[in-house]
């Protein structure tokens, strides 16, 4: 299916401004990371949603199976002590 | 291969072509997360595993969407160059340009259901794939600019932001980037026609016999009556359509009466009468014949929208062909 | 759509002005100034090729380069408008003056040609721009707060036209020649950025000197070689900045201005 003029493809994250993290907004092709980068810019930041773009090759990225949802991420569901609303603590007792 | 592995959907394990009787039982089970999942109002990312069928008819519906985008840039592009003023070039060069970039959202969310976009592009290139009819018709005057934000616009705005809640993950996100942006399309549109239809007498006249002739074909746009369409009820199952295509027409006209009052321009349809009863506009019969017509290839436009883009595309093969070349000698290809 | 035959310069000889013609004359004696004659220049390269940039839409290579060419077209508008609302009223300059009044480069105006033409024509004149604003921006005329904001703008296209020369000289056989061919033909049209402009106060020959740096660099990164034909026509009479344009151009312009001249006095 892939020809000479046949582009891979680029996932294209966005810093929305900073002191945020890179967010995935979408992806696009490209025949380099240069032109990907450019790419990025013209379709994604013309509306000045960004000040910084990452550019990543789709194929480079490994992603966890759907059918490995349930050994992956639920034995997380049942350790509510990692969170603060876990705990009691007295009413009035403040800064805690 | 040029879908990313995290767009993959998941595919067969090692082993299991082996063992059919234990695939079915998987593929039933499969089957039933899928349903809950979608019954319960979840998002369908592209790795889940899902029907062959509900992957086909995404693949249908967003290719036939990014086709319209890129093909509806024709129409419009045709009046750039002669914009009668800077403000208003500035305005549809802006518009135009975003419809490519739709296009390139859409085609984006394809991909991740496994068809790659040289893929799709030569479907629509070979008549196998469509585009919406209503970028069919020619734009004969500069208010034909108008319209098209005003009424096609505002009929495809009916129509997308349901799909913004579609059950397909990637597709609904490309619709809210759509969304977001084409509302400017709709409203620039209106703009354009106001000023034309408060403007001398010739420009009231362009206005005015534009909105005839995009009245009907915009109505079109929302497909075939309820009773006659096609893919309607499994779509609405699976939560890739929300509305029926009748009950969005309806909220289409029923916006557009108090719009067209202000703007002082009368829609071309002496049967339009508030329905008490119903708390609707009633409206006339649609030409569903001109509609099939336009749909099977005879509309105005059908072969001069698809040569020139068969033709660009031609055109850009050295241009992709080069850049290729040149990241495969560099050192800078990915694959 | 007939151009006088007088050189802008001379005195015109018979005023049988048109309606047209007249309220271009009647923007004429603001454009004098020396300022003006600065501001019309610039505006009209940028107005001129961002009109044929826009051509492209809908017939560009690949959906990724629709996007990116609208976006530069669309930063050229946003710099002639600001530029013509400097001389005048902006629609008036732009829909009613006749070719002979138009002060672009010739360059600007050529015809797209294929992919590899569009770009020679933007890498000679986005370095042109770049290095021009560059220095206008840290100078004190009137330009300068434009200057300073569109050099980033222009920045970018010059960045674009390198990457897509470096790509098309040094990408196929194919695209090899087509570059070639199209930096050869645009050539001619280059000489004519470094003359000096009325109210620009730049060093135009030291300009030439950074331009030719610039773009023999590229070039010859692309692997290609600077052409080595003449920089300019052998007309005497002069090129764009003073009126004198090629043939493409009277038609371009017909196709901008017929539908606003066709209204006259109407608002849009």
């Amino acid at each position: 299916m892939s020809s000479s003029t046949d582009w891979p493809l680029w996932e294209v994250f966005v810093r929305s401004r900073r002191g945020l993290s890179h967010t995935h907004a979408g992806s696009l092709h490209a025949p380099d990371a240069e032109m990907a980068l450019r790419n990025a810019r013209d379709l994604y930041t013309r509306r000045s949603e960004g000040v910084s773009l990452w550019v990543v090759p789709s194929t480079a990225i490994t992603a966890s199976s759907p059918d490995e949802k349930d050994s992956f991420f639920e034995p997380a569901g049942d350790k509510p002590y990692r969170h603060p609303t876990f705990y009691e603590i007295p009413d009035g007792v403040k800064h805690l | 291969m040029a879908t990313a592995a995290a767009h993959t959907a998941a595919g067969t394990e090692p082993g299991e072509a082996a063992h059919p009787a234990a695939s079915s039982a998987r593929t039933a089970e499969q089957q039933a997360a899928f349903d809950e999942a979608v019954a319960a109002d979840e998002r369908i990312e592209p790795r889940d595993w899902m029907p062959d069928a509900y992957r086909a008819t995404l693949v249908r519906q967003i290719a036939q969407h990014a086709h319209s985008e890129i093909i509806g840039m024709q129409p419009e592009a045709n009046w750039i160059t002669r914009a009668p003023s800077l403000r208003r070039k500035a305005i549809l060069m802006a518009k135009v340009q975003d419809e490519a970039g739709h296009g390139l959202y859409l085609y984006s969310a394809a991909e991740t259901l496994g068809t790659s976009r040289e893929e799709l592009l030569d479907k629509l290139h070979s008549g196998r794939q469509k585009y919406s009819s209503i970028f069919n018709y020619p734009t004969l005057t500069w208010a034909d600019v108008g319209a098209i934000g005003w009424l096609v616009d505002g009929a495809a705005i009916t129509n997308q932001v349901p799909l913004c809640r579609c059950s397909y993950g990637p597709y609904a996100r490309a619709m809210v980037r759509v969304c977001k942006e084409e509302s400017f399309h709709q409203r620039q549109g209106y703009e354009s026609l106001l000023a034309l239809s408060r403007g001398t007498k010739a420009q009231h006249e362009m206005a005015q016999d534009a909105v005839n002739r995009w009245w009907w074909p915009s109505l079109m746009m929302f497909g075939p009556p309820d009773d006659e369409s096609s893919h309607s009820e499994q779509s609405m199952t699976w939560k890739i359509k929300r509305h029926s295509n009748d009950e969005l027409r309806q909220r289409f006209v029923d916006i557009c009466v108090p719009q067209a009052e202000s703007l002082g321009l009368t829609l071309p349809d002496p049967d339009l009468v508030w329905n008490e009863a119903r708390g609707h506009y009633d409206f006339g019969p649609i030409d569903w014949t001109e509609f099939w017509a336009v749909l099977k290839g005879n509309g105005p436009c059908n072969d001069q929208r698809i040569t020139q883009r068969r033709r660009a595309h031609e055109e850009g093969v050295w241009v992709r062909e080069a850049a290729a070349a040149y990241a495969a000698k560099h050192g800078k290809a990915t694959a | 759509m007939t151009a006088t035959p007088t050189p802008a310069a001379a005195p015109t000889p018979t005023p049988a002005p048109t309606s047209a013609a007249a309220s271009a004359q009647a923007a004429a004696p603001a454009r004098a100034l020396p300022a003006n004659v600065a501001a019309l220049a610039l505006g009209d390269d940028a107005l001129v090729l961002s009109h044929r940039l826009g051509e492209w839409a809908g017939h560009a290579p690949v959906l990724e380069e629709e996007v990116a060419l609208a976006n530069i077209a669309l930063d050229l508008l946003g710099q002639a408008r600001v530029l013509l609302s400097l001389a005048g009223d902006e629609d008036e300059l732009a829909y009613l003056r006749e070719e002979r009044a138009f002060r672009n480069l010739q360059l600007v105006e050529q015809p797209n040609g294929d992919f590899a033409h569009t770009i020679a024509r933007q890498l000679y004149f986005s370095t042109y721009q770049t290095l021009l604003y560059g220095q206008l921006a840290s100078g004190e005329s009137e330009l300068a707060p434009l200057a300073a904001k569109a050099v980033k703008e222009v920045t970018y296209h010059q960045d674009h036209a390198e990457q897509w020369t470096l790509r098309l000289g040094d990408g196929t056989a194919e695209s090899h020649e087509r570059m070639r061919r199209g930096l050869d033909a645009l050539w001619r049209f280059t000489g004519e950025m470094f003359q000096p402009v009325d109210g620009i106060d730049v060093d135009f020959e030291a300009l030439r000197e950074s331009w030719t740096a610039s773009v023999t660099a590229v070039i010859e990164r692309a692997t290609l070689s600077v052409p080595d034909g003449p920089q300019s026509g052998a007309w005497t009479a002069g090129a764009g900045r003073q009126g004198l344009h090629t043939e493409p151009f009277g038609r371009m312009l017909a196709e901008m201005q017929h539908l606003h001249r066709s209204h006259p006095g109407a608002s849009w």
